[in-house]
């Protein structure tokens, strides 16, 4: 009945739409690849194998039919944006981003070193983070590094953005831990310090730690994958991907920050008057189209415009779309719970009638900061800027219904 | 009626009593985890503050960084330091002030291919001995003796025309370099709202 309907309407378009191969693989070929039997001993086809399928497992897989990737590169893999629906990444689809590889830590053996200004410097296992109150919280994380590869018409959303990521993390506050600790008012910054082999670090201020910092071990209901972190990583909710320390083993409360690399010749932004902004970890308001994008053909009527906005700062307020390259432009639909410092998924219906047109998103959030186009984020930032790069893109539909990136040249 | 009420308001209390006496508010502290021994502290806590607190014995020499730099470095960062798969580590320009940006740009074509660097784009002299000493060489990291540290330090200050050949770098003259980016930096101004920071 299925492949009947299909084969219909690929009839009436004329073409063999990419969406009737795929969907129609599923039923018609995928029975065959799959060698299932449909048809029963009487003759009848059942259109459903006639024997059981495999039993219980005790771990589960996804369907062979659907295989999102991670595009790795040494020591950075991006998400998958345009495999991806609604707002939590899968846990191994979360982008990963290390300075020296990810290490293998014994939970068993693991410690995390709370000193510095504190009353009591405290040496926690990982059984002692987990008997504090645990805290779960959906928030996305987001290398501040997340713009890539500029220019080429053949960009899909996981190389635009794909370090960004989305999940549930669950944990204690780090407010909890420096209260058990004893924290001293005169202390102002803490580092943070990985046990990756490059026992990297960021200082980070303390009002973070009063706010919503946590030190998370858990991700989307089960501990933190080794790539995210595991055992145990600092969480800092709406600050870049980097200062959310991971493989966390120390924590050093001063008076001062501790001016190491990643907080002054990386992670810093050098300006047009060649002052550079340190300590800049909030990221600003983003969105993305996640469909339809590059390397997808579209056919003419109906569809729905998706994708996710996002902003370090709070929620989003809302998400606007264009059809015409920016010149009018209408409010999209946020799906509910819109979360602050989280991915929040946009949806807007829309009839394409065949004619060439640029599709874009522009997000703002609840402080009133709209996502701005390069131009204007170049002319504030002049053309050094490395990081919290964040300017409106789009895609192109060509009369032919390929869908290109539509930002000639973002550098 | 008002005795009814009274002696409904008596049991819901005696109800709600029994309740927060088996979940007990939380005290400021739970009394978790161990106090840290300090030969752990001693061995983890290996950070180098902007003002030299962290710093270990020992000194070192541009000449005898030299020897090390090419036999551990420059096979990733170029025989100079102009870089290579690894960062550029030597590079002056642009001094003090100048930005990397359009004016500069002019007068050099292209500002892109000028890498940052020690010279042009680090603030704090002792950020080098902290990311040496924690990181470097990659394959090999915390390999490097106090004295090589010191030693590769002074070589990569002196590459860079911050401090004179034969000056000794060691846990009194270090943080007293004064880096000829250390100005260049200022703090985040973004604070959300309509402005375009």
């Amino acid at each position: 009945m299925k492949e009947d309907k299909q084969t219909q309407k690929t009839s009436q378009n004329g073409r063999v739409s990419r969406r009737a191969v795929l969907t129609g693989a599923a039923g018609a070929v995928g029975a065959s690849v799959l060698g299932l039997k449909t048809r029963t001993a009487s003759g009848q086809d059942r259109g459903a194998d006639v024997s059981p399928g495999h039993p219980a497992t005790e771990v589960g897989t996804r369907s062979s039919f659907e295989q999102p990737k991670r595009m790795p590169g040494g020591f950075v893999s991006r998400t998958p944006l345009q495999d991806l629906h609604g707002a939590i990444t899968p846990a191994d689809l979360h982008f990963e981003r290390h300075h020296s590889g990810v290490p293998a830590i014994d939970p068993r053996t693991y410690r995390l070193l709370v000193h510095g200004l504190v009353e009591r410097p405290t040496v926690f296992t990982l059984t002692d983070l987990k008997r504090f109150p645990a805290v779960s919280r959906i928030c996305f994380l987001e290398c501040s590094g997340n713009l890539g590869r500029q220019g080429a018409e053949k960009t899909r959303p996981q190389e635009l953005c794909g370090l960004t990521s989305q999940s549930e993390w669950t944990g204690v506050m780090l407010s909890t831990l420096f209260r058990e600790v004893g924290a001293r008012p005169e202390a102002k910054w803490f580092l943070a310090e990985g046990q990756d082999a490059a026992v990297m670090t960021r200082s980070i201020p303390i009002e973070k730690a009063s706010d919503d910092a946590m030190i998370a071990y858990a991700q989307n209901g089960e501990p933190l994958r080794p790539e995210q972190g595991y055992p145990v990583r600092l969480l800092l909710p709406g600050f870049e991907g980097n200062s959310s320390v991971k493989w966390l083993r120390r924590l050093d409360l001063a008076a001062q920050p501790f001016m190491t690399r990643e907080e002054t010749s990386r992670y810093t932004d050098p300006l047009a008057d060649g002052t550079a902004r340190q300590f800049s970890f909030v990221m600003d308001a983003r969105s993305v189209i996640t469909s339809p994008s590059y390397p997808q053909t579209i056919e003419p009527g109906w569809m729905e415009i998706r994708g996710i906005a996002w902003s370090g700062r709070g929620k989003i307020q809302r998400v606007e779309i264009s059809t015409d390259g920016g010149k009018m432009w209408s409010r999209a639909v946020l799906q509910g719970p819109v979360l602050p410092k989280a991915h929040t998924r946009f949806g807007l219906m829309w009839k394409w009638n065949g004619a060439p047109a640029v599709i874009m998103s522009k997000a703002v959030d609840e402080t009133g900061y709209a996502q701005p186009d390069w131009t204007a984020l170049q002319s504030v930032r002049g053309r050094r800027t490395r990081y919290h790069q964040n300017p409106i893109t789009g895609w192109k539909v060509g009369a032919d219904g390929q869908v290109l990136f539509a930002i000639e040249r973002v550098s | 009626m008002k005795d009814g009420m009274r002696r409904l308001t008596i049991l819901m209390l005696a109800a709600f009593g029994t309740v927060s006496s088996t979940a007990q508010s939380p005290p400021a502290r739970f009394g978790l985890g161990q106090p840290a021994p300090a030969d752990l502290i001693g061995a983890w806590d290996i950070a180098v503050m902007p003002d030299g607190k962290g710093l270990p014995p020992g000194k070192g020499t541009s000449a005898a960084g030299a020897a090390i730099y090419a036999a551990q470095c420059a096979m990733c960062h170029g025989a100079k330091g102009e870089g290579g798969t690894a960062d550029a580590l030597v590079g002056p320009e642009p001094k003090a002030f100048a930005p990397f940006g359009p004016q500069y740009e002019k007068s050099r074509g292209d500002a892109r291919d000028v890498p940052f660097t020690i010279g042009n784009y680090w603030p704090y002299a002792t950020t080098i001995f902290d990311y040496i000493r924690r990181a470097m060489p990659p394959n090999a990291a915390g390999s490097l003796k106090a004295d090589q540290i010191y030693s590769l330090t002074a070589f990569l200050l002196a590459k860079n025309g911050i401090i004179a050949e034969n000056a000794v770098i060691d846990a009194r003259t270090l943080p007293a370099v004064m880096m000829p980016a250390r100005n260049r930096f200022v703090p985040d101004d973004r604070a959300g709202g309509p402005k375009v920071r």
